[in-house]
Order: structure tokens, then sequence, then C-alpha cells
């Protein structure tokens, strides 16, 4: 039976082609979109993520994300490191600033000062240059989406100067850094040397990255620092989620990501619905005939299921495959970091599923109350 | 004597109230086997109806009918597929044959419903379309053929898993006067075996000739039927 529901379903061209059609439009809107919501939600903890030797961060108490920056005082640094099972702790500045080219180019950058000896916070990819680089005078690194940013077209190469609000840097060193939600441009610099870039204020310590002792739980350490320091300290896994929950709860991007995603499933039912529904509908009299010579009703609902299963393979399979040539482009420069986890091509397949099911039940239930006489009706 | 097909007494009524329609009023018919009965009477006179019920996808609301000793109206849905799918064989007016399937595959439906396999399905299947003349048109889709090849094709597909009933609902309603002789030539040829039996419902008094019974309705009552051969033959 399943030759013939795949026959009367490739019979029908161009219902056939409809169905496919709304179905990968559907696969491809919501991976698409999924994805892309995704990525932005990434990027907002990129700069967590990429202090890979880091596992616990200590902030401000009201801190309540990545970019909610509430200087600490210096002192607290050093009452860190006093709590048992904190392996080491270093400083770590995070500030927006101005800069400017050589060519006048002016751009806002995220700068991120690293700490003076130990130089961990910063990304663990050079493409140019290496870590002991930020050691020269006037050294900073660049990510290179940021660089092309500046200098489009051209190769990035080092020795580049730039102007940090009024002070000179030169680009001693090109990353791979994540990109960020807030800039365009992420630089390093060390500690002593970024807190010079920016304008001056009392205190400039904004995080505190730490590592637990070899063998202690981040979470048990984490918990003994806010006890014993009155900071809060979070695991790298914890604040990462705090920073995304922030932006998913005191921003419209869920909201807006999430209409789109809605409106996907709801033109892929509409579409597929309506045209299974035709599709069943002008087959009828042949189900009819099948049933009359003596086809059951669970024979014609799996008649329908294998045609609906197949349209919904083929056109979740286009989908995801435009999906995947769309996000093959997004890793690439500005858009770095776009990319269509598995879980999320997982998510679309249920969606899809979802939809067929919903346009297959009303025409499921056309075939299961179908009189077998309507083969006698002219 | 046992009767291929008898049914007693049997009412069917569409619809309610002042939408009433009393489609089947008392109906008793006793069907021979190696016979080929007709159901003739105007449109709405409840040939369709009674044709339906004797092939078991309708149930009347009242009476008994029994093919080949098997009571139909008792059967459950399940048992009344089962039944349908290994006794009766259809010919359909507008044929419904599936577009998308060749000539063979289209003859060999009943079998494959039967559960053999699709090569000895359509082995059976282009025997008997070739005996109908359709040799030459086997891998052929419908669309390809004429009326009366379809209709041919339909015959195969009533006729290729041998059932003890052939009900065929205006067969040459679809097609010429030559073609519709040739067809029921050919049913009657084909599908008549001692222990068989066929019921037309028709308009078409041209084919008259080949019935062997011919029972006239009206109003949902059999008022008339008559003989085409002798008792004896």
């Amino acid at each position: 039976m399943a030759v013939i529901a795949l026959r009367m379903l490739f019979g029908d061209r161009a219902k056939y082609l409809g169905l496919i059609f709304g179905v990968a439009f559907s696969t491809l809107l919501i991976a698409q979109q999924g994805g892309l919501f995704v990525g932005l939600m990434l990027r907002t903890a990129s700069v967590i993520d990429d202090a890979q030797e880091v596992n616990i961060w200590v902030m401000d108490p009201q801190a309540d994300y990545i970019d909610t920056v509430r200087a600490l005082r210096d002192t607290e640094l050093p009452r860190v490191r006093g709590v048992p099972g904190v392996d080491w702790a270093v400083p770590l500045f995070k500030t927006t600033l101005a800069l400017k080219t050589l060519e006048g180019h002016i751009e806002n950058a995220l700068m991120l000062g690293i700490d003076d000896a130990s130089l961990i916070g910063a990304p663990s990819r050079f493409l140019q240059g290496s870590l002991e680089d930020l050691r020269r005078p006037d050294a900073i690194a660049i990510d290179e989406a940021g660089y092309l940013r500046l200098w489009p077209g051209e190769t990035p190469h080092l020795g580049r100067e730039l102007e940090l609000n009024d002070h000179r840097a030169v680009i001693a060193a090109i990353t791979d850094a994540s990109a960020a939600f807030t800039a365009n441009i992420i630089m390093h610099a060390p500690y002593s040397r970024a807190i010079s870039y920016a304008p001056q204020g009392r205190n400039q310590l904004s995080f505190i990255l730490a590592r637990s002792a070899p063998g202690l739980d981040a979470a048990t350490v984490a918990r003994a620092i806010t006890a014993r320091t009155g900071l809060q300290a979070l695991t790298s896994a914890d604040f990462r989620w705090k920073t995304i929950n922030f932006f998913l709860t005191h921003t419209g991007i869920p909201i807006s990501f999430g209409t789109v995603i809605v409106l996907g499933i709801v033109v892929g039912i509409a579409i597929v619905g309506l045209t299974f529904n035709i599709f069943v509908a002008e087959n009828l009299r042949q189900y009819g005939a099948l049933k009359a010579m003596g086809l059951s009703d669970l024979g014609l609902v799996g008649l329908v299921l294998i045609q609906a299963c197949v349209v919904g393979f083929i056109g979740y399979s286009l989908g995801m495959g435009a999906a995947a040539f769309f996000f093959s482009f997004a890793t690439k420069g500005e858009l770095r970091g776009f990319y269509l986890p598995d879980w999320v091509a997982i998510g679309v397949a249920g969606m899809v599923a979802f939809i067929m099911l919903m346009a297959t039940l009303a025409s499921l239930r056309r075939v299961l109350v179908l009189d077998p006489a309507i083969v006698f009706r002219s | 004597m046992a009767y291929a097909v008898d049914c007693e007494g049997v009412e069917k009524s569409f619809g309610a109230g002042e939408t009433l329609t009393r489609a089947l009023r008392g109906v008793s018919l006793q069907v021979r086997a190696g016979e080929l009965t007709m159901l003739v009477g105007p449109s709405g006179c409840g040939k369709t109806t009674l044709l339906s019920a004797i092939a078991a996808m309708l149930t009347p609301d009242a009476g008994t009918i029994r093919v080949f000793g098997e009571d139909v109206t008792r059967m459950r849905a399940g048992a009344r597929t089962l039944f349908r799918r290994a006794t009766v064989g259809f010919v359909f007016q507008q044929f419904n044959l599936l577009p998308a399937l060749t000539v063979t595959e289209n003859a060999s439906i009943p079998l494959r419903l039967a559960g053999r396999s699709a090569g000895e399905a359509n082995r059976a299947a282009r025997v008997l379309l070739e005996r109908l003349g359709l040799g030459e048109h086997l891998d052929r889709f419908p669309t390809d053929l004429s009326g009366g090849q379809q209709q041919r094709v339909a015959i195969a597909r009533g006729l290729v898993h041998a059932p003890r009933l052939l009900v065929c609902d205006e067969p040459t309603a679809s097609l010429d006067a030559e073609n519709g002789q040739a067809a029921m030539a050919l049913m009657r040829e084909t599908a008549l075996q001692p222990d068989r039996t066929v019921i037309v419902v028709t308009h078409d008094d041209r084919i008259h000739r080949f019935a062997d019974r011919i029972a006239h309705m009206a109003d949902g009552r059999i008022v008339d039927i008559i003989s085409n051969r002798s008792e004896a033959a």
C-alpha cells in the first residue's frame, strides 16, 4: 500500500510541489530565525565564553548581566584571592570606548583589560601575533571582524595604529574573539593600559575572574566567595545563563523572533493544511474505491500518513538544506557566531511534525467518515 | 435452495423528519449463483442503495441480506471490510481507476489488498488483462486509454481476485453502444461461473439481453422480475 500512497502523491505533481514548498518554506523560516535567535543570545555571553580558563566570575551584588558593569574597589581583588578554594583571581576591566583610525574612521569598540601579569581573559585563538605581543608598548589585540570593519577589503596585518580616546594604540595581535552583542569591534589590552584608554573614574575593576582550586567544585567556591566578601560570585555557566536570561526577559528579542517563528508555523499549517486537505478531497473517490474494495480504515489512515510523512520529510530536508546554506555564509565576518545548532534542527523537525499532524488531522477525519458507497455516485 | 444472494424485507431510509427519504421499502430479492441479474428502474428508485447493501457497504435499517450464506447485515465494520475484500468485486460507472498507477497496477489492487506480493499480483493481473485484450497497454496509465479500454481495466480489477459476487454500477453509462455491448459480453464470459454471481445496476436497456433475470424497481420496491432464460436452462 505504501507504493500506492506514494504514486498517488507523486502523481498529482502540482499539489505535491505545493505541499513540499509549504513545508520547506516553514522549515526554512523556523530554522533560520531559530538559528539567528540562538546565535544572538549566545553573543550576549560571548565574553564569558571566550575566557576559557576562568570558571568563576565575581562582580557587584547588583550586577544583572555581563553589560551592567558596577566597578568594584581594587581592594576586593586580594579579598577574593584570600578565600579558601580560590586557585587564582585576576582583574578584568570592561568598557566601551570610541576609536579612530588614522584615516578618520570612528567606531565604538568593546575594550577588555586583562590581567597585566598573566594575561588571563584573552581569547584562546590568535590569528596573527600572540598573547605575549600584548606586553609591547601601546599594544592591543583586535578581532579579525573588527579589523575588517575598520579597513574593509584589506588583508588583516599587524602594525596598524589607532587612536583610543586620544591615546595611541598599535595592533599587535589579531584574535578570533567571538562576536559580541553590544559591539562590532572587540579589543584586548593589558589591564593597566586598557584603564588608561578609558575616561578616568575612581574604581575601574569591572569583574574579578577566578578559578577554583583543582578538585574543588566551582559552585561551592563561588558560594564561599559570596559568603566571605559579600560580592556576587557565579560559576561561568551560571553567569552565562544569567546574562542570556536577562536578554530573554528584558528585551523584545524573544517576542520578535518568536513572532516570526510562530508565523512560520501558522503559515506552514495554513499552506500545508489547505493543500493537503484539497489533495485528500480530490482523491476521496480513489480512497473510496480502495475502501470499497476492502482497504480497512487503518489502511486508509496509513495511506494518508505515509503521504504526510513523505511530504514532511522531503519538505523538511529541503528547508533545512536551505537554512544550512544560509548559515554557511553566516559563519564569517560580522555574522560569525550564527549557526544552526543540532537541537534547533531537532526542534524544527518536531515543529514540522506538528504542522503535518495538524494538516493531516482534518484530512484524516474526511477519510475515516468516508462512505465507500461514494464510488457509486456519479 | 440456497441462493447466492438472499434479501428479505430490506429497508433503508436516509435523513430525518421532513427530509426523510425511504430508499428501500421491504425489498426481497433472491439471486442465484451462475446468473447475471440486472436491477433496473428510474433514478432514485433504490437500485444503487440495494446494490450497496448487498455489497456490504451499507447497513440496512431492517431486513436481512445473505451473500453466499453470510448475513452481511449483522457484520461489524471490520468484518464487512474483510468480506468485501474476499468476496466482492466492483465495476463502477466512472471506473475509479487510480490515475497514478499503471493498468497492471490498477488491476492488481484487490490482490495486493488480499496480501499478495506485488510480483504475484501483477502477474495475475497481466494474465487477465491480456485475456481482456489489453496486452499492449499493461504499462500505460489509465489516462492514456479510451473509455472502453478503461472499463475493461475496471472489469479486470473487479475480477482479478475471482470474487464470488461481482457488483457493477452502470458499467456501460460512460461507454458508447459498441463498447458497452463488448464490455457486457466480456463480463458475462469472464465473470459468470457456476459458483459466482453478477449483479448489474443499469439504465441502459440496450444491454438487457445480457441478463439472466431483470428486477424492476420503483419507489424502493421490486415491482417485477423478468427472466430472460428458461428456468430449465
